[in-house]
């Protein structure tokens, strides 16, 4: 019999953990995104796994890196505030390439903002967020299903590449109940980190295979190697070379924009002769897809992308999707952040981009997100 | 028999990155001859540091290794310990690592009880970074950042870990050296979190500064040797007597439920209901 349930989108987060692999949460609470830690406080130690509720999210973020190093799929969760906070160590799995799974509900900002409202005003800081240069992958459930399996998505690019995961989500897609069917085990592939297959002596903790990503022991398996925040080699010590230096930020690079093709994943909902495409993700996508549908109804060829990756940005599917339309609509719930990136790979193509931007905490009515089509349509 | 040093060292890392005159190697040969002792299997030891002089110590030994953020190394050990329970968990910091920006991982660490051990190596300064005020910088004293001279009691690294509540937290200074391999050893085989405050000398970024005090990293070891009281002798003293003393020993050694142990019982527990 199918497990059918329903939930929230945070609990369907929760489950989507646990089917994953994921034996390991330290967290800190705040809403919109404590029930994740809630409901994982109650799951884990059912199947042997941890949860520890850290003194801050910048210690929760840390603990997650060792808990994982130790050999545990490792999480998570926060919101606005907390994901401040966990940039600091965030940029440490980045350079450290440790997997983990941060998901971040967001909230209204800046700052405490709108703490039980939406918004999707963290797109840039999921990017760009924790300084330096580094390559990230960030994925965007629009639903109470794709949080089950958006986290599963994310764990399993988490492990595939070594990699931290932001799970983007926002108050809209966290906290509404929908039905959910709960895949059957084995339904969904899981994937598990490469470990290494030569001796200790022979093992270069941060030397890339074919994929630019390198196999990676947990400690206590007899490797003992040395794991560090500043620019490293090969073996993970400290070096000064630059050219060195450049050849490692290139390669975490290459790890993930070499390997989009696994990486990349897309919703194109009536776009083949679609004049106007919104694209939007998250609690967005939702009233967009409810305007499309009325669009249509009048007439209006109306069609929908929706990155479920949104970094890295799915530039080519993009250009290629938009290629027969006249206009694409960015609808966000923020004061317009990802339309600067839509504008940039669509730039030259002679389509128009225009913007439906809001950031009260209210969710876009289909209704509005359908006027605003038939405004930049009439132009 | 005396310990191989070069079993546990990665000596490709040589020379390290350390002032001459600078104690922190007197702390590392400390803790090695304490691991050494305890006999812990090395593929099962971690050692975690935060960013500073101390937290170079790491990429030295030949254990599993983590060098992590500032201040942020006691969360990153307890994330390992916690979800690998087999492991040994050895924690070293600086001050300013240590009760600065990781004051807060330290209280907490100290209350959960997480069966781990921390070694601060206590300098009075900021090393690494050329030798600003740290908050365990002595009243009065010169740094780069209290050119005019330090305001301020300083932080006592062992009356912070007593009231958060470590249930094992000695103190003893690189002088030391034999209290100080017995101190660490204590700590690690004591179940439940540990603290050795280790006092350590910076020449180069704290003493140079006080010639008041000090002319050379000699006449550090010195002052040590000279000010240091042990506790059972500072008891009968006042604490104008006290002043400006470094004051040693073992302040706890307590058995409290150590986290880990507990977090495991409760997974049986409700497994068996
Ligand atoms: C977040 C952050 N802030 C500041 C620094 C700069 N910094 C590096 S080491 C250090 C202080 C080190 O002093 P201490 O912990 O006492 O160790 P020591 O070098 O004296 O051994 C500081 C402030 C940093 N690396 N990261
Ligand atoms: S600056 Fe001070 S703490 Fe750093 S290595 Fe030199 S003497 Fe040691």
């Amino acid at each position: 019999m199918a497990d059918i349930r329903f939930i929230q989108g945070n609990e369907a987060c929760a489950l989507g953990a646990i089917y994953a692999g994921c034996r390991f949460f330290a967290g800190y609470p705040i809403t919109p995104s404590s029930e994740i830690a809630e409901m994982l406080s109650e799951e884990l130690p059912l199947v042997d796994g941890a949860f520890i509720q850290m003194e801050d999210e910048i210690a929760a973020m840390a603990a997650v890196i060792g808990g994982s190093l130790a050999g545990k799929k490792s999480m998570t969760a926060t919101s606005g505030p907390g994901m401040s906070l966990k940039l600091e160590n965030l940029g440490y799995a980045c350079i450290t390439e440790i997997p983990c799974v941060i998901v971040n509900v967001q909230r209204g900002g800046p700052s405490t903002g709108l703490p039980t409202s939406p918004a999707q005003a963290d797109i840039m800081q999921a990017r760009w967020g924790t300084h330096g240069d580094h390559p990230i992958i960030a994925v965007c459930p629009s639903s109470v299903s794709e949080m089950f399996t958006e986290t599963v998505r994310a764990f399993n690019l988490a492990e595939m590449f070594r990699t931290p995961v932001i799970v983007l989500s926002d108050e809209i897609i966290g906290h509404m109940r929908e039905k959910i069917v709960i895949p059957e085990e084995g339904e969904i592939p899981i994937v598990n980190r490469k470990k290494p297959k030569v001796s200790p002596e022979e093992y270069k903790p941060f030397k890339g295979e074919e994929d630019y990503v390198p196999p990676m022991a947990a400690f206590g398996e007899g490797y003992r190697y040395h794991v560090t925040g500043l620019s490293h080699n090969e073996e993970g010590f400290p070096i000064q070379s630059g050219e060195l230096v450049h050849q490692m930020n290139v390669r975490m690079h290459n790890k993930i924009y070499k390997n989009l093709d696994k990486i990349l994943k897309n919703e194109v909902y009536m776009c083949d002769d679609a004049e106007v495409i919104i694209f939007a993700i998250g609690g967005s996508a939702r009233s967009s897809k409810g305007a499309i549908r009325h669009l249509r109804e009048e007439g209006i060829k109306a069609g929908l992308f929706r990155p479920l990756t949104i970094w890295p940005f799915p530039e080519d599917e993009l250009r290629r999707v938009c290629s027969k339309a006249k206009n694409v609509l960015v609808v966000e719930m923020n004061l317009g952040q990802i339309v600067f990136e839509v504008e940039r790979v669509l730039g030259c193509t002679g389509v128009r981009v225009d913007g439906l931007f809001d950031s009260s905490g209210e969710p876009f009515t289909p209704l509005s997100v359908a006027n605003r089509v038939k405004e930049i349509i009439k132009r | 028999m005396g310990v191989n040093y070069h079993e546990y060292l990665r000596e490709k890392m040589m020379p390290h990155i350390w002032c001459s005159g600078c104690t922190h190697g007197i702390v590392t040969k400390a803790l090695i001859r304490a691991i050494d002792k305890a006999k812990l299997d090395k593929n099962k030891v971690v050692v975690v540091s935060g960013i500073g002089c101390a937290s170079r110590m790491p990429g030295y030994l030949d254990f599993n290794t983590l060098h992590t953020t500032h201040g942020r190394a006691l969360a990153f050990a307890t994330g390992v310990k916690l979800a690998n329970p087999d492991l040994h968990l050895i924690v070293v910091s600086g001050d300013g690592d240590a009760v600065a920006i990781g004051g807060n991982h330290f209280i907490h660490a100290c209350n959960r009880n997480i069966d781990m051990t921390l070694v601060v190596l206590n300098n009075n300064i900021y090393g690494m970074t050329g030798g600003q005020r740290s908050p365990t910088t002595y009243e009065g004293d010169i740094s780069s950042t209290s050119v005019y001279g330090s305001i301020g009691s300083p932080v006592d690294v062992v009356n912070l870990a007593l009231g958060a509540g470590a249930t094992f937290v000695a103190r003893t200074t690189s002088y030391h050296v034999q209290q100080l391999e017995s101190y660490i050893y204590s700590g690690i085989v004591h179940k439940g979190f540990s603290v050795i405050d280790a006092v350590s000398a910076c020449y180069t970024a704290y003493g140079r500064r006080n010639k008041q005090r000090y002319k050379s990293s000699v006449d550090m070891l010195n002052y040590m040797k000279n000010n240091s009281v042990n506790i059972s002798a500072a008891r009968e003293k006042n604490p104008d007597e006290l002043k400006g003393k470094i004051i040693v020993g073992i302040f706890r050694d307590s058995i409290e439920p150590e986290y880990c142990e507990e977090y495991s019982k409760m997974v049986n527990k409700i497994k068996s209901r």
